[in-house]
């Protein structure tokens, strides 16, 4: 992840900022330029629910060389109050404890480091309630 | 359109080939098809690789191929849909002699993953980077969410799932050229390492070099060179949201539902009159999800349904003889394109031991992602 692109994404990986369609009310996370409900290009700005939902989870064993350090982790889809779903950890708790349809909420946290650099990532994680 | 044949195919060996190198097994690869095709010559090239960037450093392949397979300087491109960039290099040849253009063409598939790069990392570049990868998922991890999700909808077993790695590890198991031909048991499937819950390794498709090439020639010329002829008879191709959790259901790979109807359209057939597949088992899950979409079982059904047997080689729809990705092995930008050498040696009876009876129709289904593009096509003899 390059840094002018960390910095880009901020405001949704800080403040879960997302695009609400003006004609079919659709909320598109991350925000996009065409609604995927029904084409049109205006848009308010949003903000997601921070409350959720697991959709579906996984323990990562195998990871990528910049998580390699935190397995095993946790990651579930999320659906979020609004409807709209994402991909995060879950954290704060053992493997076991996920379940389909168990309540989390969005918190934010440290990914992990970049590269060489050593910038650190954040964004947003989820933790059971 | 014009109808469109094919009358040559040729792949390597899959595995770990480390004495030779990506242009090495491309051209190994397409010199088999050439000459299993009798041509002395091809008008143009259509090189499916994934990411030869991320895995050798190697970008710009379609001219890099046709140098060293000495036919530069035809057109020849690389075409990129993540692991159906061999499929999709079919397709496009395809279309080229279906409207006329050429006459014959070679379509190839490669990849070279096994010289040291992060393939985990390379693999996660056809996931969304930002919203997906960012946040340490993989591609076993995905698959592996799409199993648990299907297991508490539908009912799947572990044990189903691990079903179709021993049924295609027994066909491969006759193939020559698969990377680990040999044969595993459902204990040992489910008590392999996890790579993600539940899926573990004997659940997931290797980490392979390889290469394979077809010819393809308009039907006009393919009376002419008097070979067995294998009409193309449909090709489909769709794409879904790159990012599984965009899907409106994660159990569902769209994609592959609508290449597969469009590619049934072309044919103008039905999928009971599939003789048998060759599709993307990446990961055991996958498999069963695809069984599903092609409309060879109902939705939520293609657990139970491997489970009794019906997709091995003697079941009622033969699924993946060649052994799959599983067993054969997975060189991503190459497996569309060694799943078409499958489907034309079980269609003229040279399969042997993983032969199929009464092979008259076969379909080829190859996939990218976490299924956000597939291409389908459809082969008769
Ligand atoms: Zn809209």
């Amino acid at each position: 992840m390059p840094s002018p692109g960390y910095r880009r994404e901020m405001p949704q990986r800080y403040r879960l900022e997302a695009a609400k369609c003006k004609k079919c009310g659709k909320v598109s996370f991350p925000p996009r330029l065409v609604c995927s409900g029904c084409g049109s290009r205006e848009f308010d700005k949003t903000k997601l629910s921070d409350n959720g939902k697991i959709v579906t989870y996984t323990t990562i064993r195998v990871a990528p060389a910049q998580f390699t350090t935190q397995v095993p982790y946790s990651i579930a889809i999320v659906e979020v109050d609004n409807g709209v779903r994402i991909t995060t950890q879950v954290v704060d708790c053992k493997p076991e404890d996920l379940e389909i349809g168990k309540k989390v909420k969005l918190v934010f946290r440290k990914l992990y480091s970049e590269g060489h650099t050593g910038i650190i990532c954040y964004g947003y994680k989820a933790i059971l309630i | 359109m014009r109808e469109v044949a094919v009358i040559g195919c040729g792949m390597t060996k899959f595995g770990e080939l480390w004495k030779k190198s990506l242009r090495d097994i491309f051209v190994e690869a397409a010199l088999k098809a050439i000459d299993d095709a009798g041509v002395d010559h091809i008008e143009s090239m259509y090189v499916g690789s994934m990411t030869p960037g991320l895995f050798v450093g190697q970008e710009h392949i379609g001219a890099l191929m046709a140098d060293y397979l000495g036919v530069a300087p035809i057109p020849a491109v690389r075409v990129e849909s993540a692991c159906c960039s061999g499929g999709m290099a079919l397709r496009l040849g395809f279309f080229e002699i279906a409207s006329g253009y050429s006459d014959l063409v070679l379509v190839g598939g490669v990849e070279k993953m096994t010289d040291g790069a992060d393939v985990t990392y390379a693999l996660a570049s056809a996931a969304d980077q930002d919203y997906e990868v960012y946040h340490g998922i993989t591609f076993p991890g995905l698959y592996a969410m799409i199993a648990k999700a299907h297991m508490h909808h539908y009912g799947t077993t572990r044990k189903q799932l691990a079903a179709v790695s021993v049924k295609n590890h027994y066909n491969g198991s006759f193939n020559p050229n698969a990377q680990f031909p040999k044969e595993v048991t459902i204990d040992q499937v489910i008590n392999a390492t996890l790579v993600a819950d539940p899926l573990t390794v004997l659940d997931s498709s290797p980490v392979s070099d390889g290469a394979a090439c077809a010819i393809l020639v308009s039907m006009d010329l393919a009376k002419k060179l008097n070979k067995p002829v294998i009409k193309i008879l449909g090709s489909g191709a769709a794409t879904d949201a790159l990012a599984l959790h965009t899907r409106e259901d994660i159990t569902t790979l769209k994609a592959v539902k609508d290449s597969a109807e469009s590619a049934y359209k072309m044919a103008g057939i039905k999928p009971s009159d599939v003789s048998f597949a060759e599709v993307h088992d990446c990961f055991s899950i996958a498999e069963i999800c695809i069984i599903e979409e092609l409309g060879f079982v109902k939705k939520g059904q293609g657990g139970p349904f491997t489970e009794k047997g019906n997709t091995s080689l003697e079941g009622k729809i033969p699924v993946n003889p060649s052994g799959g990705l599983k067993s054969k092995g997975h060189p991503v930008g190459a497996t569309g394109i060694a799943q078409v050498v499958e489907v034309v040696e079980q269609l003229k009876g040279n399969a042997g031991k993983r032969q199929v009876k009464n092979a008259k129709i076969g379909l080829a289904q190859n996939m990218g992602g976490s299924g956000a593009s597939s291409v389908t096509h459809i082969f008769q003899i």
